[in-house]
């Protein structure tokens, strides 16, 4: 039979080995029994209390527990909903009103943020809720109704307009991307993922879901490591740590600082990094440390699950290269659209649009901003077919792989987070003392810069946006400016401040 | 040391980087501060920090980073 649903995996491994820890932060780990009874704890709990079909936010601090919440909510035929725990109480408060849930997972911490919001829902401690007695009848029944559809999570990116947007995906896109995800990357039952994104973003399916695929194990490095490159690579070793796939200033952190001359990743043998442009000095200093590990280049957007296209290093790369984004997943598809809508000549840039069981089911609570971006097929005017304009411009090489040149927007990529400096100046716009504001990338320096006009001082500018951002949305550098420089047409003139950047 | 206090205050311009001396412990600083402050320690003070003095006591605080570029700078 067709697999249609995620927990398939779990219910499969746990058979086989049970006591074999699924996840742990390398002090504190939970079996495949242990997260197999706690998730099925919470779907009992949510079954019981009247909770279906909706948003569950699970708001804890990283660790082990976090995953088995997410799968709980599954068991429960709900979606998880993970947010970051440090993430400002504003943001919280906006993604909540999109949302509207009526519980939240949380641990003793996030407990009191939340009182402090004023959430009006239930608040459940993960604690409490594993305490729940199992209702396997209820729980098969549920599943007996569930179908591959059915969203499994909602992760919140930044929106241009302020308002974080919620992609939810469903089962189906998930299994369709774990599936050709481990098959590019060589995943089995042998692999130690090294997790470094945070739990609330897609990014993390990578190393969840394999792991309870084959029966694998995920070590969640402590956030703190990964500006102690010694100590992070003492830790892999530890743990035999055999795969990677983190975002790309994590590996330039521990290559630049010359850390391959005290101590190297010694079991690594299998690196993935996405959707950032890997310095090829940095990588190749990789190269050298691990000449017997494969490297390949992911990239992807959210909205199609996680990651749609890979490149497997076979060749060797001057410092003036690019290392292209390759091919699709199987069962993906990559139109490159000119700006007529139709495919890009060889060599012509054009816009990447994907499509496959890997697009999600769209913005959530979110039709307008959904319909802009998950369109109709345009080479399609037989049958509804949706594809997703990803809004990033590539091309093909000599090689006829696939080659991220630029954005359409105003989206980038700091620090291996997506970004939308709109969403920065909205906020901006909005303080007392600001007439004009915006913000740029000094892609360089990786820097955020805000350049504005106003009688503001910066340093209030910054601590009013950490009430309202996260951590690496804040600006890295703020320019206070007589004058906003204009184009012709009367719109600020972005690459006369990209300019001004090299001079600040 | 103000050049020093100076690179700190343009990272984070809302921290008295005089007195707080729990800059890794409580968070304040994260990767890409000390990424940046490494390349900044270099350029300005011709100092480079080898990867196993980048632990954290050497970045708790503005005088640990202080006295750790000295120690390698008389090195």
């Amino acid at each position: 039979m067709i697999q249609t649903n995620i927990l398939e995996y779990l219910e499969k491994t746990v058979k086989e080995v049970p006591d074999k820890t699924a996840y742990t932060d390398g002090k504190h780990g939970l079996t495949f029994a242990e997260v197999f009874h706690y998730s099925r704890a919470i779907g009992s709990y949510l079954s019981r209390e009247g909770f279906y079909r909706e948003p569950i936010v699970i708001y804890m601090k990283k660790s082990p527990e976090v995953v088995a919440a997410f799968y709980g909510t599954v068991y429960g035929r709900c979606f998880y909903v993970p947010f970051d725990e440090e993430m400002p109480e504003y943001r919280v408060s906006l993604i909540l009103e999109t949302l509207k849930p009526r519980l939240m997972i949380c641990d003793a911490y996030t407990e009191k943020k939340l009182i402090k919001i004023g959430f009006s829902g239930r608040c459940l401690r993960f604690e409490d809720a594993v305490k729940t007695e199992i209702q396997d009848g209820k729980l098969a029944e549920i599943r007996e109704a569930s179908m591959d559809t059915d969203p499994i999570y909602i992760v919140f990116t930044s929106g241009s307009t302020g308002v974080p947007k919620g992609v939810a995906a469903c089962h189906r896109s998930v299994l369709d991307y774990v599936e050709n995800l481990s098959r590019v990357l060589g995943f089995n039952r042998e692999t130690v993922f090294g997790n470094q994104s945070p739990l609330y973003f897609d990014a993390c399916l990578k190393e969840l879901y394999p792991t309870m695929m084959f029966g694998a194990t995920t070590y969640l490095i402590p956030r703190s490591l990964f500006m102690f490159p010694v100590k992070l690579v003492e830790y892999l070793n530890e743990n035999q740590i055999n795969t990677v796939c983190w975002v790309v200033s994590a590996f330039t952190m521990i290559s630049s600082m010359g850390t391959f001359d005290k101590v190297v990743p010694k079991y690594l043998h299998t690196v993935a990094f996405g959707s950032e442009v890997f310095p090829i000095k940095q990588f190749n200093l990789w190269r050298q440390a691990l000449p017997g590990a494969q490297f390949t280049n992911l990239y992807g957007p959210t909205e199609c699950t996680g990651m749609s296209c890979y490149y497997r290093v076979n060749r060797e790369f001057g410092e003036d290269d690019m290392i292209p984004i390759g091919r699709p997943f199987k069962n993906t598809e990559i139109l490159l659209l000119n700006d007529e809508d139709q495919p890009a000549e060889e060599g012509e840039t054009g816009e990447i649009c994907i499509r496959g069981t890997c697009v999600t089911l769209g913005y959530y609570r979110n039709p307008e901003k959904t319909k802009e971006v998950f369109v109709q097929n345009p080479l399609n005017d037989c049958y509804p077919e949706l594809i997703y304009r990803t809004g990033d411009i590539g091309r093909y090489n000599e090689f006829g792989e696939l080659v991220f040149v630029s954005r359409k927007d105003h989206q980038i990529k700091h620090m291996g987070h997506r970004i939308e400096l709109g969403e920065i100046e909205v906020h901006v716009n909005q303080m007392a003392g600001i007439r004009m504001a915006c913000c740029v990338y000094d892609k360089e320096r990786e820097k955020i810069v805000l350049f504005y006009v106003g009688d503001a001082e910066g340093k209030d500018i910054i601590k009013e946006l950490k009430e309202k951002l996260p951590r690496y949305m804040i600006p890295n550098l703020v320019e206070k400016i007589e004058e906003m420089p204009l184009t012709a047409n009367g719109k600020i003139n972005r690459m006369e401040l990209k300019d001004r950047c090299a001079n600040l | 040391m103000n050049e020093l206090l100076d690179m700190l205050s343009d990272l984070h311009e809302d921290v008295d980087f005089e007195s707080c001396d729990t800059l890794i412990d409580d968070g304040i600083l994260d990767s890409f501060d000390i990424v940046t402050l490494i390349t900044q320690i270099k350029d300005e003070f011709d100092v480079t920090i080898p990867a196993d003095e980048i632990v954290p006591e050497n970045f708790n605080s503005a005088e640990a980073i202080w006295n750790l570029i000295h120690r390698l700078d008389e090195e």
